[in-house]
């Protein structure tokens, strides 16, 4: 990971104007993504993760919008293109991967009109070339007898067939970042980890960084090299996922892993744990840290100021036991079981 | 499919089988017909042999079942008011309302989904709310009234357009149409508008409303991902799925622009069916009224069977027991 990264987000702020004041999905989030390399997002519904995914690929609904920040592809600035140029940007070097397949096909075309379609605006190819090419993606994302297959409508295939034709149509014209936001969670579990395999395969064969957003932790166990952790809009927790899974710094990232369900271990005797309360909404969010109300480990500089990425190991945490200042609070701490 | 259509078909006889009842009562509750036909000085014989040949005596039923096989025959008999039989006054004039019904549903769906599509593209621009308060004119405002001002911008103000009738028309294969002239052009403008604008309103609106709720689907979503262009995300995605309610609509529309356009045609004294309609109601001429109503009945069932037959043109999820087996 010395190479420079494919995707480098930079202190980006999204910002949505209300009646009620300015609504911050998304603050300060920082990460880079390096070629080949899969990021794990996680965090509750509404953490901004879905949002931090629009804003790289330049779909932020209106009136939302990137207040500042950067966006970099390969060192080339993202954020700050026209319409136009961001379109070009858009399914030929960031393909996306969107949650339901059952929603995200057009129900009216055939799904090689929709291949073509895509293969034509950015590769330039004839129909007849472009139509070889849909083929290929689709016998590429393991269809069956793609070429029979291409002229069927979305409606004729089962929902993991449907992510696959969507799989295929984001890495249609082979781009260099890839970002699937939830692609399994509308999927059969028997399903869910085929298609989460095929895309890192065909991430990892194209060298294409992929930006896995889910609330899955299997998922993010099984296919992510590093994941982020965010909490109302910021990342709290960032590192190899060996770590955060694994030994988390953040008390957010603990809580988190805690209540993920693990079939090793007596499943009978031991209780899913559960975070007390639940995640801010985005008009009332605490002073200081943002956990702070929730978190079984906080104490007086926490509602005060809020914590920078701070070194724990090999992973980057904000949270102030990580400082240190408070190293003294980490070793005196009794608390396995205080997070119940 | 072929199940479907058989299926349609046989509830659209029914539906007109009780069309026909209804206008067969109007015979039954509506005056004497034997005075209609012969006036008052008639003699008590002729009144007898009229009775006689009309069948006027037999039971009910009996006369519902002659009422509907002359009918299928195309023999509504013969018109009170003018002595000639009815199919063949309302053949003549059929033309002139099917054509005005169609030239205003041509300008009413094409303004229409143009105005709907804009008006939805750029939701929150000064032109788009302006046409919004615009069509709400055309919704509330009565057809006669469109009509009278119309008439008195165009044709009395400003002398661009005839006010009244047809004009010159040219015969194609037995069909007068307006359509071969510049003159008849001019003479079916203005009725035409007048018939169409409240359709054209409608048919705005709706195409606003489905394309926003279009355009909020992932779909929608997932085609600007995938980076193509504006236009081909609004009219080559959006617009597509916004049709199968608006042929709907617009079908069932169609159908009572060709009832209603009795008003139109009284206003631009207009020759056609409604016009016809009318006089007839005025001189209580039965016959011909209840060969309009079964006209009319006939022409919504039929607009509606090939309103169900476009969804499989459109919507290929409900081809799929075809689209399966290729």
């Amino acid at each position: 990971m010395t190479q420079s990264p494919v995707l480098s987000v930079t202190d980006l702020v999204v910002e949505i104007p209300t009646r009620r004041g300015v609504l911050r999905p998304v603050d300060s989030v920082s990460f880079d993504i390096a070629a080949g390399e899969v990021l794990g997002v996680v965090g509750e519904s509404g953490a901004g993760k879905s949002m931090t995914g629009s804003a790289v690929i330049g779909l932020i609904d209106p009136p939302g919008r990137i207040a500042s920040g950067e966006v970099r592809l390969n060192g080339a600035r993202i954020d700050n293109l026209r319409p136009s140029e961001m379109r070009r940007i858009r399914g030929k070097r960031i393909g996306m991967v969107f949650q339901d397949p059952m929603a995200s096909l057009n129900p009216l075309l055939t799904v090689g009109d929709q291949l073509e379609e895509t293969i034509q605006v950015h590769l330039g190819l004839r129909r007849a070339e472009a139509r070889k090419r849909a083929i290929a993606a689709l016998e590429e994302v393991g269809i069956p007898a793609a070429d029979r297959r291409i002229d069927s409508y979305p409606h004729e295939f089962s929902g993991g067939m449907r992510q696959r034709v969507v799989i295929a149509l984001a890495l249609a014209a082979e781009p260099e970042m890839v970002i699937a936001d939830e692609p399994t969670t509308a999927l059969d579990v028997s399903v869910q980890a085929q298609i989460v395999a095929l895309l890192r395969r065909l991430c990892r064969e194209r060298g294409a960084a992929v930006m896995l957003i889910t609330h899955d932790m299997g998922v993010i166990a099984e296919t992510a090299d590093r994941v982020a952790v965010m909490y109302a809009g910021r990342v709290v927790e960032i590192g190899p996922v060996r770590e955060v899974v694994g030994a988390p710094s953040h008390p957010y990232s603990v809580g988190l892993m805690g209540a993920t369900p693990s079939t090793s271990g007596d499943a009978a005797s031991e209780r899913l744990k559960q975070i007390p309360g639940a995640m801010p909404r985005l008009l009332s969010i605490p002073s200081g840290c943002a956990f702070h109300p929730r978190c079984p480990r906080a104490f007086d500089t926490c509602d005060r100021e809020a914590p920078p990425l701070l070194r724990s190991g090999s992973s980057l945490a904000a949270c102030w036991l990580c400082s240190p200042d408070h190293q003294h609070l980490v070793q005196s701490a009794t608390l396995p079981e205080a997070i119940e | 499919m072929l199940a479907f259509v058989i299926r349609r078909v046989l509830q659209a006889l029914g539906v007109l089988l009780v069309v026909g009842f209804i206008s067969f009562c109007m015979f039954q509750f509506m005056g004497d017909p034997v005075e209609g036909l012969l006036g008052q000085e008639a003699t008590e014989e002729q009144r007898r042999e009229l009775i006689e040949r009309l069948g006027l005596e037999d039971p009910i039923p009996v006369q519902f079942v002659r009422f509907v096989g002359n009918a299928v025959q195309g023999d509504f008999g013969l018109s009170y008011r003018l002595a000639r039989p009815v199919s063949e006054l309302i053949l003549e004039r059929l033309p002139a309302t099917l054509e005005l019904a169609f030239v205003s549903a041509i300008i009413a769906m094409a303004l229409g989904i143009v105005l709907g599509v804009f008006t939805a593209i750029n939701r929150s621009g000064f032109a788009a709310n302006f046409i919004m308060t615009a069509s709400l004119i055309g919704v509330s405002l009565p057809t006669f009234l469109i009509g009278i001002l119309l008439i008195y911008v165009f044709s009395v103000q400003l002398g661009w357009l005839p006010s009244f009738g047809r004009g010159e028309t040219v015969e194609f294969f037995g069909w007068r149409s307006n359509l071969g002239s510049w003159d008849g052009l001019r003479s079916i403008l203005l009725p035409a508008i007048t018939l169409g604008l409240y359709q054209m309103t409608l048919i705005m609106r709706l195409v606003r409303a489905e394309m926003l709720e279009v355009l909020r689907q992932d779909y929608i979503r997932f085609a600007r991902a995938r980076g193509l262009s504006e236009r081909a995300v609004n009219f080559g995605h959006a617009l597509k799925n916004t049709l199968v309610p608006v042929v709907t609509v617009t079908g069932l529309q169609l159908g009572s622009i060709i009832a209603f356009a009795i008003v139109t045609e009284s206003v631009f004294q207009w020759p056609g069916v409604g016009f016809l309609f009318i006089r007839s109601v005025e001189f209580v001429d039965v016959p011909v009224m209840a060969a309009y109503l079964l006209l009319i009945g006939a022409l919504f069932v039929v607009i509606n069977l090939i309103v169900d037959l476009l969804y499989f043109v459109i919507d290929p999820r409900l081809r799929s027991d075809r689209a399966g087996s290729h």
